[in-house]
């Protein structure tokens, strides 16, 4: 509800929250080079697999690019996307629930519809 | 506005109801749509009763029996159940968490009126002439094939309404997240609130499913799609998976919040703290949970093969472990407790016994062979009306009578309220009692009339008995309410004199803003608390009176969706007529204008003064 307010912030308290707010900054800009280092990576892995380096087949790079996304999405969620912050409990029980679901109706479709 | 009771034209009233977003007011418009609806298919199921009394009878043809017992299910589960569960949800839930209002009090209304247009626009079937009549399961390879409109009454109907019910329950969730007075942790919240919050996460789950497959139902039917038509390359079996996906967890969505009612009744009337709370909690999460896993029971007889039967014989069977925790903590609950048999105590215990036994027949049912033996017979019907009617429809005459002098301030005639229970509960297991064995029988479900001389004359007759003795019930129902409403005697907070929970703290009816200082709860049941400490006013306050902000009523959500229902009769008349494309895209078109106007609209509601407040509470003789 709109209540306004206005409330002034104790020295400690300015500190304290300019202290978290580098803190979250630090991280942020880490999850971010990793996530660009990964995205790197991953083409670099496609564009040797076109150049026949050796090593790099089909098996091996089609499930690192899985595990590849699967840790982006997880950073996304969890660094960019706030997750990872207190107070975000119910969203995520939520968002696994679905995630869930979306994966088992799915799963039991290709086993006993369309087998 | 004023809070001060001033007299008001009849215009004025109407326009109050038609843009209220108080909860109090739509839980009930709730309450009365779905008991229209209620009625309605009421009426719908003495028909169906009365064409089966006796063997060849020629009441109704066998096509208008078939619209009988789709508008019949539809009608109750859809757009009379749910609906008058959502009217007490949304007059109770709020008051039982300490909120003045619910998160989201235009979405609220909004989910109102589409399942008002979605209902009426199924009816209207009736009218028009061509009625949906592939039952409510509406099965694909039934309803692609039935000729004329109406399979697409129901496949757009059903997407209107839906869409409300999916905004009330995503509604109640915020509410119940982010709304609950200080104190107020989820382990202090009334059952009612916890199975509410459950049935909403399982509405926000299971409609989804729903959506897509009525949309599939529409493309198929109005605009030449092939989801369903095997024989271009889709599947009619996927509707039935999809059906039945969102279809199990609907009928959780009904029973969870029943078993709520239940729940508060026991406690309330026992005068006792509900036993096992915590296990309580616990089992209707499972439940809800545990709901998704076991639609194919349903489809057994499909041909899903050994294994996958196998599986979702056990995880149904499995359901019946957490609905047993519930039976026995019910039954510890009035163990040791002090009885006061009311009227709605009366209906919490004919339910246990008769949600039992329609739970025992449901675990035969999940055992597959056996089902193959039961499946699509009379005994399928006994089972869910034991369930619906002796869980569902028990537990929504109890909190009628329960909470109906909390929505409207006056109480109904405690002897009337024994007389309805008696004709209702002897009608309902004269009724259907005998339909398992009509079952065994071997009588099919869905058949408009049978020979005479295979047995079942007799049973057939005492059932449509039955059914009029619930009639019967309905009708001193309606007589109790009529008359309450003329006498129209005031009571007090609390008229149980035995209320738990907070909305027994405050007037009957409350006061459009509920609470004039947010309460702070110390416990579970916390109004009994308080009053076992002596605290007359019912609930300690957790701030000073200051200034309560409240929103705005609105007109643009029965507009949103009236324009959805006119979108709905050019959908079905596209291809026929030459008004058709563009009355659809008129009445879209209408729905997006009204969507962009509550967007740009800057409507920040208003604020009730302090000294309002507290000339409110002077007035009332309370303290400050
Ligand atoms: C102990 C819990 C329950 C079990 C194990 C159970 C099991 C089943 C099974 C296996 C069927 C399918 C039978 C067939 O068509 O051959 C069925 C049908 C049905 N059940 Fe239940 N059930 C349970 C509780 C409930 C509850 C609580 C409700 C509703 C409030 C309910 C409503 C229905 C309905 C409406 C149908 C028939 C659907 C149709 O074909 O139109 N059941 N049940
Ligand atoms: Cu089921």
């Amino acid at each position: 509800m709109a209540e306004i307010e206005v409330y002034k912030r104790t020295p400690a308290e300015q500190a304290l929250l300019k202290k978290r707010a580098k803190q979250s900054m630090k991280g942020q800009v880490m999850m971010f080079s990793l996530m660009i280092f990964l995205t790197l990576v991953s083409f670099s892995m496609v564009v040797a697999f076109q150049n026949d380096v050796a090593g790099f087949s089909k098996y091996f790079i089609v499930p690192m690019l899985m595990l590849f996304a699967a840790v982006q999405v997880g950073l996304q969620l969890y660094y960019f996307m706030h997750m990872s912050e207190k107070g975000h409990g119910i969203p995520q029980m939520f968002m696994f629930t679905g995630a869930m679901l979306g994966f088992l109706i799915p799963l039991t479709f290709v086993t006993i519809v369309w087998w | 506005m004023s809070s001060v009771a001033q007299k008001k034209g009849f215009g004025a009233t109407l326009w109050d109801w038609l843009t209220t977003v108080d909860h109090k007011k739509i839980g009930i418009l709730y309450f009365l749509g779905g008991g229209f609806f209620f009625v309605l298919g009421g009426i719908e199921a003495l028909l169906i009763r009365w064409q089966l009394y006796k063997p060849n009878n020629d009441l109704v043809s066998a096509g208008l029996y078939n619209d009988l017992i789709t508008m019949h299910g539809t009608t109750m589960i859809f757009l009379a159940a749910m609906p008058i569960l959502f009217g007490f949800m949304n007059a109770i839930v709020p008051l039982q968490i300490g909120a003045r209002d619910v998160a989201f009090p235009f979405i609220n209304s909004l989910g109102f009126w589409m399942f008002f247009f979605g209902g009426l626009f199924l009816n209207i079937s009736w009218i028009y002439g061509e009625v949906p009549d592939a039952g409510w399961t509406s099965y694909a390879s039934l309803s692609l094939a039935s000729p004329g409109h109406g399979i697409d009454f129901y496949a757009i109907g059903l997407q209107i309404a839906g869409g409300g019910t999916l905004m009330a329950g995503i509604n109640f969730l915020v509410t119940i997240i982010n709304m609950r007075a200080p104190g107020m942790t989820y382990m202090r919240m009334p059952l009612f609130t916890w199975t509410t919050f459950v049935a909403s996460a399982m509405i926000l789950f299971a409609f989804p499913p729903l959506t897509v497959g009525l949309f599939f139902l529409t493309f198929d039917r109005m605009f030449g799609g092939n989801f369903f038509h095997h024989a271009m390359g889709g599947n009619t079996i996927i509707w039935e998976h999809i059906f039945w996906i969102f279809g199990h967890p609907e009928v959780y969505i009904l029973i969870l919040p029943a078993f709520g009612i239940f729940s508060e009744i026991f406690s309330t009337f026992s005068r006792k703290r509900l036993f096992g709370y915590p296990s309580m909690v616990f089992a209707t999460v499972l439940i809800g949970f545990l709901g998704f896993m076991v639609w194919a029971h349903h489809m057994f007889t499909v041909g899903l093969g050994p294994t996958a039967n196998a599986i979702f014989a056990v995880a149904t069977m499995a359901i019946a472990v957490p609905t047993g925790v519930k039976i026995f903590n019910w039954l510890l609950t009035m163990w040791g407790g002090s009885i006061k048999v009311t009227t709605p105590m009366l209906y919490a215990l004919g339910f246990i016994p008769s949600f039992v036994m329609g739970g025992v027949t449901g675990v035969m049912q999940g055992a597959a062979p056996l089902d193959y033996q039961l499946h699509d017979s009379y005994f399928i019907v006994a089972h869910f009306h034991y369930v619906i009617v002796g869980g569902v429809v028990l537990a929504i005459l109890a909190a009628t009578h329960y909470w109906w002098p909390k929505m409207f301030g006056t109480m109904l005639h405690e002897g009337l309220g024994k007389v309805t229970f008696v004709f209702f509960f002897i009608g309902f297991h004269m009724t259907f009692l005998i339909q398992h064995w009509l079952g065994f029988w071997g009588m099919p479900r869905r058949v408009w009339t049978y020979m005479n001389d295979q047995g079942w004359d007799m049973a057939n007759l005492i059932s449509t008995i039955g059914a009029l003795l619930m009639a019967v019930g309905v009708i001193v129902l309606v007589i109790n309410v009529i008359i309450t409403s003329v006498k129209n005697v005031k009571v007090s907070n609390d008229p149980w004199g035995d209320g738990r929970t907070l909305e027994w703290a405050i007037e009957s009816p409350p006061v459009f803003y509920n609470f004039p200082t947010t309460p702070l709860v110390r416990g579970l049941d916390t109004v009994w608390i308080e009053k076992m400490e002596g605290n007359e006013a019912g609930y300690t306050a957790a701030e000073p009176v200051k200034d309560i902000h409240m929103p705005n009523g609105s007109i643009i959500p029965l507009l949103m969706s009236f324009g959805l229902f006119i979108a709905g009769f050019g959908a079905m008349f596209r291809t026929e007529t030459s008004w058709g494309l563009p009355v659809l895209i008129i009445g879209l078109a209408w729905t997006f204008v009204c969507m962009a106007a509550r967007s740009l609209q800057d409507d920040t509601g208003y604020y009730i003064k302090k000294e309002e407040l507290l000339r409110d509470m002077k007035r009332k003789g309370g303290q400050a």
